[in-house]
Parts: C-alpha cells; structure tokens; sequence
C-alpha cells in the first residue's frame, strides 16, 4: 500500500511537470508578445526589450519567434528552479544590481512574479485560495448532501409521482447555466427583494465561521445547484442499480429492515462511485469557479484566472493552471486511496 | 377417514402475476403442493420457467414490487400472504430462509463474512455482538469451514465458491429455519464441490429436521437430494410425484426431455444426447392448450388437436396414485419405454424386458400353481 501511494505521487509529480511544460509551450505559440503588453502601446523598442529582461524572457528577436524551442525550455527550466530553490525578480540580473531597492525575494516554491499587479504569484494565489476553497467547501457539502439525499428519495419512491417530479426537476435545473442561477439570485434575492444580505467574502479570522459561513451561501447553493442535479441523478440510478444486486435480495431474505437493507446494504455499494466523483468534482472547483465567483465579486482563484486573462499576465495564468492541475492530481491520488479503505477487494487484492 | 397430518407447508393455488405495460406475465400460474418437515421437494424445470418466482413468493420477497401473488402459502398453519409486511419480515430467516446461487455476488462484498453471519442472527434474536459472533462461529465451523474463529472476519471475496456457499448455508441455518429454500444452490459451483455441498445440505436437514425446497435444472441434484419432485413448464406444474417414481416412469414429454438432456458420463455411448427442441415460451403470451405442445414429439399421438386446444389438467398418473401429470397422452409409460428410453438409455431397456420377463415367469409360475 505504502508502495503503491509513494508510486502514485511520483507520477503526479512526473504529470504536474510535463503540464507545466505544455502549458509554458503553449503561450509562447500564442501570437501576443507579453513583454510589449506589459510595456504599453507607446513603448520604444528599448523600453520594450528592458520589459523583456524584466519579465524575464528571452529575446525575441525582430517579427518572429526565433527562439521558439529554445524560449519556452529554457524559461521552463528557469521557473522550475524557481519552485525547487527560490528566484529573485526582476528576473535580470543587470537590472537587480541597477536598482537593489526593486529586488523582489520569491522564496521557493516560486511560482513567478507579475509585474502587471507588481506582486509574486504565490502572494496572489494564496489569497485567493481561501476564498475558492470556501466556496468549493460550502458548494460540496451542499450538493452532496441534498443530491445524495435527494437522489436515494427518488430511487426509493421510484415510479411515483415524487420520483417524476425528482428526476423532472433536477433535469430542468441541470440544464440552467450557473451564471442565471447565480445572477438570480444576485439580483433578486439579495438586491431587489432584499430576502439576503448581499455576501461578500469574509474569512474566518475577520468575522468567526458565523458570517463567513453566511457570506457563503449564494455562492455555495449556486455552484451546489448544477453538480447536484448532476448527483441526485447518479445518486438514483447507483442505488436503483445495487438494489437489484444479489446480495441486496440476500439481505432482504435475512429478514432485516427496509431501512437497514437500504442503508447498510444498497447505499454503501452505490457509495463508491460517488465518492470517486465528488473528489473529482471537489478538486475541478478548486480550480477556480470562474462564473461563480465573478458574479458575486468573490476574489477567488477563478476571478483571479479571468483577470490574468484579460491582462495577459502569463505567471499568473500558469500558476493557476499548475495549482489547478495539482489539485486533480493530489484528488486522483486521494481517492484511489480512499477507495481501499471502501472496497476491501481492493485492500487486500 | 384418518386426517392426514397437516403438513408443514402447503403451497395451494399460488399464483405470481407480473403486470407490464405489454400485459401480464404469469410467471407462476396456480401451483400448489405440500411439504413436510425433514422431506427434501425438488423443483425441476428450465430458465424462466417459474421456479424461483414461487420461491422468492414464500419468501414474500415480491412485496414493495409490482408483483400481483395470490393464493395461499401455508407454513405451519399460518398464511404468509395475509400476514403485515412486517410479521412477513419477521419471518424471513427465522423460519424461512433461502440459499442463492451465486454465492459470491449474493453475499455483501463490502462485509466480512461474520458481520453478514451475527447481522442475520441478530435480527431475529435479542443477543449480544459477542454472542452472536460465537453462534456465527458455531454455525462456520458445523459447515466445514476450517478455523472459524479467523476466517470469520474475511470479506467474501477471500472464501473459495465452496466455502461462500457454505458459509450461506449456515447464514442460511443460523436461526434454525423450519424451511430452507435452495434456488440452484450448485450451479455456480465446481463438479466436486457440487457433491460435498449437497452432502452437507443432506447432514444438516437431518440434524435439523428442516423441510428444504431445491430448485434446480439438473435432475442429477433432484436424484441425489429430493423426496419429491415437482416439475415445472411456463409457470405450472406439470408433473408431480416421489422423486424415484418420476425419474424412472415419467409421464410427461417434457420430463422425457430433461431426461435426455441429461449426459450419462458413465453409460452406453450409444446413448444420444437429446435437447428438447425450441425454447421456453414468453410468459406474456403463451401457448394455447397445453404449454408445451409447440415443442412437444408426440402431440400427434393425441387425437384431435388437444394439445393445442385444451389445457390438460393436473391427473393422477397411470401407475401410481401419488403421482400427478399434466398430459394428455393415454399411454405414455409405454410411449416412454419404446421410443424414449432406447434413445437415452438402451442398457436401461434390457433391464426393463429383462425385469419383465422374470415379471411374467413368476405370473406363470403362479398361475400354474
């Protein structure tokens, strides 16, 4: 077992390198010049080579890329040095000692600095990782409880009117783009009919876990509301399906409850499936709830992702894109543990 | 008249209707017999055929479904299709209970093997975690599980197919059921661990006193285990009767069919290999007349179209008072023992000619006295 996870996470180390790798490759093909985005409009041709130098990368040359392989491996390899031991920005070294005063420290593991907010990425990222997490955490728990509860109400009454309305229901809200829930409830609850206070993100340290938990609640229900109707769906067709497992019709022949039968029996086996999604799902949200978070001005890492976005800031974009990776990686790993401690024929097998 | 005593269970007149939106499937169409307690009924037929819809139907297992069940179905006097939901549950492995075929997907993978033992035992009997794992143990090791103190906190999947299906078997036998029903307990099993569950069944209904009911395709089991033996074609019986006296003098064409369907690995290789030609017939629509007779050799023996046109009733047989066919053949013991029995077993026809000869030597010794 210690074996196999110790394997697991080199892989996943192994796969967030190639990713960055790709991810740098990639905006490097993109056509835009990043240095003269951050120069400006009006920027002379030396003023934009010393933007270069402190972004930190290499020369272009006139026109085209000439460097194209050798650009995005050698800044590669800068920035993965930059994670293992540190770097110090600008990413020049003649620019530092012309002015020591500017010279940022990014102790490892670097992610980079932008120089469009002037600030390390990782001073970025970790605060807007809390304000995701909370979101994510809040939305998770909201869809996998009601989803979950929902989901084996409607496998239980299957059939029925109830059942019907269940599956309608979750279908005609699965089909709703988050950002209508989230502006509806934006707008109506919260500024027209004044039902909730307008949330603004507030962490725990600032305001207990009371408000912050409040502050949650339309983002949270607007992120819940599409992956729940995804896993009341799931959640009623897994229970449907281990209801008509043998060991269910065993366990019903034994004499006990309905109840029991349902939740010691049909629901632990439906369980393991779910439980692989909702990590999956858990980690994808991590990774930024762009829409979620634009709507309600919550300064996630989605909004973060969005706004790099539209300024060009590459070491922004590809620090979210590799912490976004690792999460799904690290969520990999979690759950195929955590399912040998489900399914005990995966233990010992 | 003497009152014969009231057998232990008595199955009249059951009936399990299905409704789909196509019409209804009668999946058991008005069966009825009786069992006593330490006789063995063996239920003979193919898939779909009926036998474990009746089956899972004493159990009551068809409640909370769609599944129309009528009829009476008398344990010990008691009827189990008027009773709650909730007596019928309290019932169930107490003085029911059932062995499934498949032993591995019929026992809870996520579970050892004694939580899903100390589970059944402590549903029906107000003890302790502690006493129940030392009953479950009990019950482990009177199957022949080898240290049952340790095997009893492996998960399913770390018994052989053997040793799940005993450890069924005393799931099945731990609250000390008056009737144990068997659907096809060895089908799923390897030849050799076939004949030591089977033995081990025999064993504990004695010990037990138990009345068991076997369900089954293969006739080999039935001559091994049953008392009885009732055969079943699209949701009726069609023949009914001592387990020695069915196998040796069956009335039915369909019994002669699973008859030779049956290898003989030892016997005459002479002897050929029969299917019964065609399939069992939708349930939702099936046959007029007899339900057999699309697949039926000797339909034409009957005269004028009754096969197809009349369902024949349940009669008693031309031999024995006992034994009960559903046919309309006149003479079928001799029909069976000219065409059929040659085919399947020419050896078994010398000793017959043989049998009668020394039958008529003594009748004319006699008559000479």
């Amino acid at each position: 077992m210690l074996a196999y996870v110790i394997r697991r996470i080199f892989v996943g180390v192994a796969m967030l390198l190639a990713m960055s790798l790709v991810t740098f490759t990639l905006f490097f093909a993109s056509p835009v010049d990043p240095a003269q985005y951050a120069c400006g409009k009006n920027c002379s041709p030396v003023q934009r080579e010393q933007a270069r130098k402190a972004l930190g990368y290499p020369s272009r040359g006139e026109g085209v890329w000439e460097s194209n392989i050798k650009g995005p491996a050698e800044m590669w390899g800068t920035f993965a040095k930059g994670i293992v031991k540190g770097r110090q920005f600008p990413a020049d070294e003649e620019l530092r000692k012309a002015a020591p005063e500017n010279v940022v420290d990014c102790a490892a593991p670097c992610f980079g600095y932008s120089t469009y907010s002037i600030r390390t990425v990782n001073e970025m990222v970790g605060e807007a990782l809390p304000v995701t997490f909370s979101i994510a955490l809040a939305a998770v728990i909201l869809w996998i409880f009601f989803g979950v509860l929902i989901g084996v109400l409607a496998a239980v009454t299957k059939g029925s009117f109830l059942d019907r309305g269940i599956v309608g229901t979750s279908l005609f809200l699965y089909a709703f783009p988050s950002f209508f829930i989230g502006t509806f409830l934006l707008t109506y609850i919260s500024i027209k009919w004044s039902l909730y206070p307008l949330p603004s993100y507030t962490s725990i340290a600032d305001g207990g876990v009371g408000t912050w938990a409040s502050n949650l609640l339309l983002p949270a229900v607007t992120l819940a509301m599409l992956y729940m109707a995804g896993y009341v769906r799931m959640t009623r067709a897994f229970v449907l399906e281990s209801q008509a497992e043998d060991y269910v019709r065993t366990a019903r022949a034994k004499g006990l409850a309905t109840r029991k039968v349902l939740f010691k029996h049909a629901l632990r086996a439906a369980l393991t499936p779910l439980v692989t999604m909702a990590g999956l799902d858990f980690a994808s949200v991590l990774g930024g709830a762009i829409i979620t978070e634009s709507i309600f001005n919550f300064n996630g890492l989605g909004k973060l992702a969005v706004s790099a976005n539209t300024n060009y800031d590459l070491p922004v974009l590809i620090g979210i894109v590799l912490i976004a990776g690792a999460f799904v990686i690290t969520a990999n790993i979690i759950v195929d543990i955590l399912y040998a401690f489900i399914d005990p024929r995966v233990r010992v097998g | 008249m003497s009152t014969a005593p009231t057998p232990y269970l008595s199955v009249q007149d059951l009936k399990v209707h299905f409704p789909t939106p196509d019409g209804i499937v009668k999946a058991t169409d008005g069966l009825s017999f009786d069992l006593e307690r330490g006789k063995t009924l063996g239920i003979v037929g193919e898939s779909g055929s009926g036998k474990s819809v009746s089956s899972s139907a004493i159990l009551g297992l068809h409640r909370g479904s769609s599944a129309q069940v009528s009829g009476h179905i008398l344990l010990d006097g008691v009827d189990l299709l008027e009773l709650s939901n909730e007596d019928m549950r309290k019932m169930r492995g107490r003085d029911v209970s059932m062995i499934f075929q498949d032993p591995l997907s019929a026992m809870h993978p996520y579970y050892t093997v004694g939580n899903q033992l100390v589970e059944a035992y402590r549903v029906h009997n107000k003890v302790t975690k502690k006493e129940a794992r030392a009953r479950a143990v009990e019950m482990l090791d009177r199957v022949g599980i080898p240290n049952p103190d340790k095997r009893i906190g492996d998960y399913p999947h770390q018994f052989s197919g053997g040793m799940r299906q005993r450890a069924m078997i005393a799931m099945g036998l731990i609250n000390d059921p008056g009737l144990l029903i068997a659907d096809e307990p060895t089908t799923a099993l390897d030849v050799t661990v076939q004949a030591q569950i089977l033995d081990l069944l025999q064993d504990l209904q004695r010990e037990f006193n138990s009345a068991v009911i076997i369900i089954t395709h293969d006739l080999g089991v039935v001559a091994e285990m049953a008392d009885d033996v009732l055969v079943m074609y699209a949701g009726r019986a069609v023949e009914h009767g001592p387990c020695k006296e069915i196998l040796t003098h069956p009335e039915m064409p369909y019994t002669w069919g699973l008859l030779s369907s049956v290898p003989d690995v030892s016997g005459d290789t002479n002897a050929r290999l029969l299917p019964i030609p065609g399939s069992p017939p939708s349930l939702l629509n099936p046959p007029t007349g007899c339900a057999f007779h699309p697949r039926c050799l000797h339909r034409d023996k009957v005269p004028g179209d009754l096969c197809r046109t009349e369902l024949p009733p349940l009669v008693v047989g031309t031999r024995i008072g006992s034994h009960l066919k559903r046919c309309h053949l006149s003479d079928p013991d001799s029909i069976y023992e000219s065409e059929v029995l040659p085919e399947i077993a020419p050896d078994l026809v010398d000793e017959i000619v043989a049998d009668k000869a020394t039958d008529n030597a003594a009748d004319d010794a006699e008559g000479a006295r």
